[in-house]
């Protein structure tokens, strides 16, 4: 399967959907709204990519950016990034952990770290961090270690 | 020979009376690490388990943003401390793919040969630690006099006995100890006359058989579904080696099989470990002897810089699959980096397996999944 019969099946199920060829894979950046319907279409026949491999999210300062690594355990020569770009202030997405499972703890972590608001995601709770804000903190506020403008007052993490 | 262990498909069915949570962990033997389970029982019948991570989080991901590519590499070594060469290959690589570095042909047999003595290694360790969690105290001892020599070899090249340091971009960070190839033919030596010596203990065991035997059955669906890799996934049936899929340094020289094994169930889980042991030997009896000549370093420069751009290379640990996802601005430093571990995806498919068995088949099936907590918290 080459990569222009590959966006010819994506541009049928995400017209908006836009490419990029430059890195090692092929990238699909689609509306964060577009996200759920693509990957549906995405899991099931022709293409079957079962095999999410990595769930992760990027802060660009501007916007976070939520990344999906799949590939397909039938074909393992394909593998697709998909992309979609959040708003910072308030990123909300659909979840996957639906069509793969492994997501539900991926998307956990990415919650915690980054403070995307997962819908229908069946257990949204912190995984690594403790429950409660440390010292320094406000109660009962968001905090996301991994976004670029966190500052931790007691601990130092800039070199 | 063993009865079948009575695993209750359904839990929706058993009420609230006679329900129990029990805290495993975080101090527990048979987390080996810092893992805490909260887990739900119906009489002795395991009805749900959470994990609760982060006793050992020390966010590398956001470390290793300010650390430049050349000084990142050594805190991976602190993630899956068992295959810690296996990761420094992996971030080795990842910049070698970006900047283009070409690796000298000795160094590429090096790492292989180094990479698969961890793996074996690291099995070994398991081997015996599993063992242990299931009542048996003299396989650790086996295990580890095995395990010895290659913890001596791995301190002649790098001075570690652990937390190994010796793979750096471009190459190596020394050339070999004069005596390595004399020290690892003798190891080879020793471990073919011994591994039989495991099969008599554990393998044939009725009693290890009876403990794990149906026990912890994962299919191949949910291993896929839920981002299993390493023998976890290939005692389903999953072909998932990323030495075969997608061949790095000397891996697409060397003959070797893809151990697969169908049951799913933990005695599976172990069987694939066990003839993996014997094929790593396999390529390290082809590598051994044919350590090319000539540097052990490829030419780079004093600072490293990956262009604007997102770079992801994937290789096998001990464990599976291991991902590096670098997203670069051009800078010295990594803008974000993530490490996509093996132990993090086979950890989430504990409680599906291990519901509706009874709690003392949790310590079988969590035994042969091979946690190693630093891998999982990061």
């Amino acid at each position: 399967m080459t990569n222009e019969t590959i966006k010819e099946y994506i541009t049928a199920h995400a017209p908006e959907a836009t490419y990029d060829e430059t890195g090692e894979w092929l990238n699909i950046i689609v509306a964060s709204n577009q996200l759920k319907s693509l990957a549906t279409a995405l899991r099931g026949q022709p293409m079957q990519m079962d095999f999410l491999f990595c769930l992760t999210c990027v802060d660009f300062k501007t916007h976070l950016s939520m990344v999906y690594h799949l590939t397909s355990s039938k074909n393992r020569t394909i593998n697709l990034v998909i992309k979609a770009n959040l708003d910072r202030t308030q990123p909300i997405i659909e979840t996957v952990s639906d069509i793969w499972r492994t997501a539900e703890f991926h998307e956990r972590e990415v919650f915690e770290m980054f403070g995307v608001q997962f819908e229908n995601h069946p257990d949204l709770r912190k995984l690594i961090l403790e429950e409660e804000n440390p010292a320094g903190f406000d109660k009962g506020k968001g905090y996301w270690p991994l976004r670029k403008d966190f500052e931790d007052p007691i601990n130092m993490i800039k070199l | 020979m063993y009865t079948e262990t009575e695993i209750i498909k359904d839990t929706t069915n058993l009420g609230p009376e006679g329900e129990l949570v029990i805290n495993m962990g975080p101090q527990h033997p048979a987390t080996h690490g810092v893992l805490h389970l909260v887990v739900t029982l119906n009489g002795e019948t395991i009805k749900k388990i959470e994990p609760h991570l982060g006793y050992i989080h020390r966010s590398i991901e956001k470390m290793c943003e300010s650390l430049t590519y050349r000084q990142f590499i050594y805190v991976t070594s602190r993630m899956d401390y068992l295959s810690s060469h296996i990761n420094n290959t992996a971030c080795a690589l990842l910049i070698e793919k970006g900047m283009q570095i070409e690796v000298p042909e000795r160094a590429k047999v090096v790492r292989t040969i180094l990479n698969e003595l961890t793996r074996i290694a690291s099995h070994e360790l398991w081997i015996g630690a599993m063992a242990m969690d299931l009542g048996a105290f003299t396989p650790f001892f086996y295990a580890f006099r095995e395990r010895e020599m290659i913890t001596d070899i791995m301190e002649d090249t790098c001075g570690a006995r652990l937390t190994m340091n010796y793979i750096v971009p471009g190459g190596l960070m020394y050339d070999i100890h004069p005596e390595f190839q004399t020290k690892v033919k003798a190891f080879v030596k020793q471990f073919k006359e011994k591994v039989t010596e495991y099969e008599d203990l554990v393998t044939g065991n009725v009693i290890f058989q009876s403990r794990t035997k149906g026990v912890g059955v994962l299919t191949a669906e949910d291993a896929i579904s839920y981002g299993c890799t390493g023998p976890v996934a290939r005692a389903s049936g999953v072909s998932c080696d990323m030495r075969k899929i997608a061949p790095y340094d000397a891996y697409d020289r060397v003959e070797f099989d893809e151990v697969i094994e169908t049951a799913g169930d933990s005695f599976a889980r172990y069987i694939v470990r066990v003839k993996e042991m014997n094929q790593s030997i396999r390529i390290i009896e082809q590598l051994i002897d044919a350590i090319p000549e000539g540097d052990f370093v490829g030419k780079t420069k004093n600072v490293l810089k990956l262009n604007k751009g997102e770079y992801y290379q994937r290789v096998e640990t001990a464990r599976g699959e291991l991902g590096v996802y670098i997203v670069s601005e051009g800078a010295t430093t990594p803008y974000r980096i993530k490490f996509r571990s093996p132990g993090f995806s086979n950890l989430s498919v504990l409680d599906h397996i291990a519901k509706g068995s009874k709690i003392g088949d949790l310590m079988a099936t969590m035994g042969t999944l091979d946690l190693v907590i630093p891998d999982i918290d990061r």
